[in-house]
């Protein structure tokens, strides 16, 4: 199993229907296996935030809500995670390509890279780090069984050299 | 008019449309004029209101969706503005309350007093992009859309004395969801 279709999987398993997402180059075969997916409205935002603000939505009228993104997007979404989502008890899964670790080759990724944990940290928001496709699609079920009941947000962050299974 | 009448003159022709209310001033004028189980008071995140708006109405395209927003909360989540059009749910009417000014904070001025949003608007492809004063909303409410609507109501600033809404955030959610 590679990389992408492993995250694709437990997000299947885990029933998510709606999903709003902002580029990353890791993710990018994950998108194209979304995009064909009919069972998922998936919905391409300019900004993570605002996908924040559409997930919520998605949620008050019944969907099971996701989004993907770099981590840099975190940055663009920490306060309507914590004045909206918190706030409301809204669950919300994260799926976050994890630039700025092991073998990153641009620089600019390595500041935000390093501050990530710590912010979902200082949000309270649990995160998970799966090494392995196997253990991905396990984690990503599980993650949503966890936000769906505890109404959290849940994170689940694939670092650089996760996504060399998609090769 | 300020907007208390503003919205005591929306409110008058509302049915059982959903509503997402923006945070500050107009959710305790909405909640004071007349609070009911379809009303999303938002209470943080201030420039979501238009998006959570959308995310109802991409989800739920069996109901009409309304989101009361303002001038100020527009420009800080301008591009949702573009996220709406390409994905034009035809149950969603955008409100936006215009006064030039972040109210809820000192009636400082927003940049809307000189630039014009419903031109921005428009420049983005809205077929449906009204100023509240031309149109009869009453009959708006009543015609099915092939596309968003966004309406654009001008008015002066100025707070009313409304109360702080008495509901916790789990019993907005709670009984909106119930209505959906």
């Amino acid at each position: 199993m590679n990389s992408s279709q492993a995250i694709y999987e437990g997000i299947k398993e885990a029933g998510i229907n709606f999903i709003v997402s902002v580029p990353c180059v890791n993710l990018q075969n994950l998108f194209n296996l979304i995009k064909k997916d009919e069972e998922i409205t998936y919905i391409p935002v300019p900004r993570e935030e605002e996908g924040i603000g559409i997930l919520t939505g998605a949620y008050l009228a019944g969907k099971k809500p996701c989004i993907l993104m770099q981590n840099s997007g975190l940055g663009n979404s920490v306060n309507a995670l914590a004045s909206l989502c918190q706030l409301y008890k809204i669950p919300l899964l994260m799926i976050m390509s994890h630039r700025g670790t092991k073998g990153e080759p641009v620089i600019g990724q390595v500041p935000m890279g390093k501050a990530t944990p710590k912010i979902l940290e200082s949000l309270n928001i649990p995160y998970y780090k799966p090494k392995t496709p196997e253990n991905a699609k396990e984690t990503v079920k599980k993650s949503w069984i966890k936000a769906e009941k505890e109404k959290t947000q849940v994170a689940i962050l694939f670092e650089i050299s996760y996504w060399k299974g998609d090769n | 008019m300020i907007r208390y009448n503003a919205i005591q003159e929306i409110m008058n022709h509302i049915t059982n449309e959903l509503i997402i209310c923006n945070i500050g001033f107009p959710c305790k004028e909405l909640y004071q004029i007349k609070d009911r189980e379809e009303n999303f008071y938002m209470l943080g995140s201030m420039g979501l209101c238009s998006s959570i708006g959308l995310g109802i109405a991409l989800s739920n395209p069996n109901k009409k969706v309304i989101s009361i927003d303002g001038d100020g909360s527009i420009l800080m989540n301008l591009a949702t503005l573009v996220t709406i059009k390409n994905q034009n749910p035809k149950n969603y009417i955008l409100i936006i309350l215009d006064n030039g000014a972040y109210g809820s904070t000192g009636n400082q001025e927003t940049y809307a007093k000189n630039t014009d949003l419903l031109k921005i608007i428009k420049s983005i492809g809205y077929k449906y992009a009204y100023e509240y004063e031309k149109i009869d909303f009453k009959k708006l409410l009543e015609k099915d859309y092939t596309e968003p609507v966004i309406i654009r109501y001008k008015i002066e600033p100025g707070n009313s004395k409304s109360p702080v809404i008495p509901l916790s955030p789990e019993e907005i959610k709670n009984r909106f969801m119930e209505k959906i």
